[in-house]
């Protein structure tokens, strides 16, 4: 049991990401989170300011059910299947954070300086979790897909626009990581 | 009910995520700074496990549920979207701490005020879809 509440290796989930992947193919779907966010557009009527969400969404409706079950699955995971979090991270990332003014790093799985009501009332703190989701819902529809879509699906299937997608993620990461957050922080 | 496997499979998706940390602004943050192999590690295996099955799937011709052979949907030819798009995920992914399946994950762990990074995810995807014909692609 004490397996199953410690965090799972790498070795182990990787491998099971690729069989929720193979799943939805098999189910005649496609493995692709971002997409439910253009559902979302259409369900709320977008369709009437751009055709990009005249889509019928009741096809979707299945990609909305993996969510809902993610949902499930990750308070299940969060809840019952996990001790306390205590993310081990590498202590030159932990010094770092430090510089930043961060504390109990890794004891959550979001930092509190970021996510906690406190920093999320002050004009720094809304701007980086709008601005954050804004870029994500963009960057995804326009490069058409995300970390499910192109890292997992994309290369499995070994396609070449989802290697440039996945090059950009990390251009965006490493200048963000590099040299926006230590300017914000 | 057929809608049973979207859900088990959603909460088998979920459980792996939370478990794997891959669902943890901290792990994302170490990665961009090259300090641990994890999230490597994950993506990694999950590519070679998925090349492998979808190999075997093509040679072996498996029919997905509704009879038709796995092949999945080859992506659009060009660059200047998937860089530019790839661009912008990737600031935002490292900045909110979380991509567009985790986010949903994180609200119900507890952090709440994940629901406004989904909010505003969900007008980037709308604005997108306003300009859309005015960028290059």
């Amino acid at each position: 049991m004490d397996l199953i509440l410690q965090p799972w290796p790498w070795y182990i989930t990787g491998p099971l990401l690729a069989i929720v992947m193979f799943l939805l193919i098999y189910f005649g779907k496609t493995f692709g989170m971002s997409s439910n966010l253009r559902t979302f557009c259409a369900m709320a009527g977008a369709g009437k300011k751009s055709d990009f969400f005249k889509i019928d969404y009741k096809t979707q409706k299945w990609n909305l059910m993996v969510v809902f079950g993610a949902v499930i699955g990750g308070f299940i995971a969060h809840f019952f299947l996990s001790n306390e979090t205590n993310i081990q991270l590498n202590p030159h990332t932990i010094e770092k954070l430090q510089s930043f003014g961060f504390e109990n790093i890794g004891k959550a799985l979001v930092p509190p300086e970021i996510y906690n009501w406190d920093a999320v009332f002050s004009i720094k703190g809304i701007l980086i979790l709008v601005i954050g989701g804004f870029l994500v819902g963009f960057g995804t529809r326009y490069a058409g897909g995300c970390t499910s879509g192109h890292a997992i699906t994309g290369l499995s299937n070994l396609q070449i626009p989802s290697l440039i997608a996945v090059i950009g993620f990390f251009i965006g990461g490493l200048i963000m990581t590099h040299f926006i957050l230590p300017l914000i922080f | 009910m057929k809608y049973l496997k979207f859900i088990l499979t959603g909460i088998f998706f979920g459980i792996v995520l939370v478990k794997s940390e891959a669902v943890s602004w901290y792990r994302i943050f170490e990665m961009f700074r090259f300090e641990s192999f994890h999230m490597y590690g994950i993506i990694g295996s999950a590519v070679i496990t998925g090349i492998i099955l979808v190999q075997i799937a093509k040679r072996k011709k498996i029919k997905n549920i509704e009879g038709v052979p796995i092949h999945p949907t080859p992506k659009d030819k060009s660059i200047t979207r998937y860089l530019l798009g790839g661009l912008l995920f990737g600031l935002g992914w490292a900045l909110a701490g979380a991509c567009p399946g985790p986010m949903y994950i994180l609200v119900v762990t507890g952090a709440f005020s994940m629901l406004i990074v989904i909010i505003a995810a969900t007008f980037g995807t709308f604005v997108y879809g306003l300009i859309k014909n005015k960028l290059p692609h």
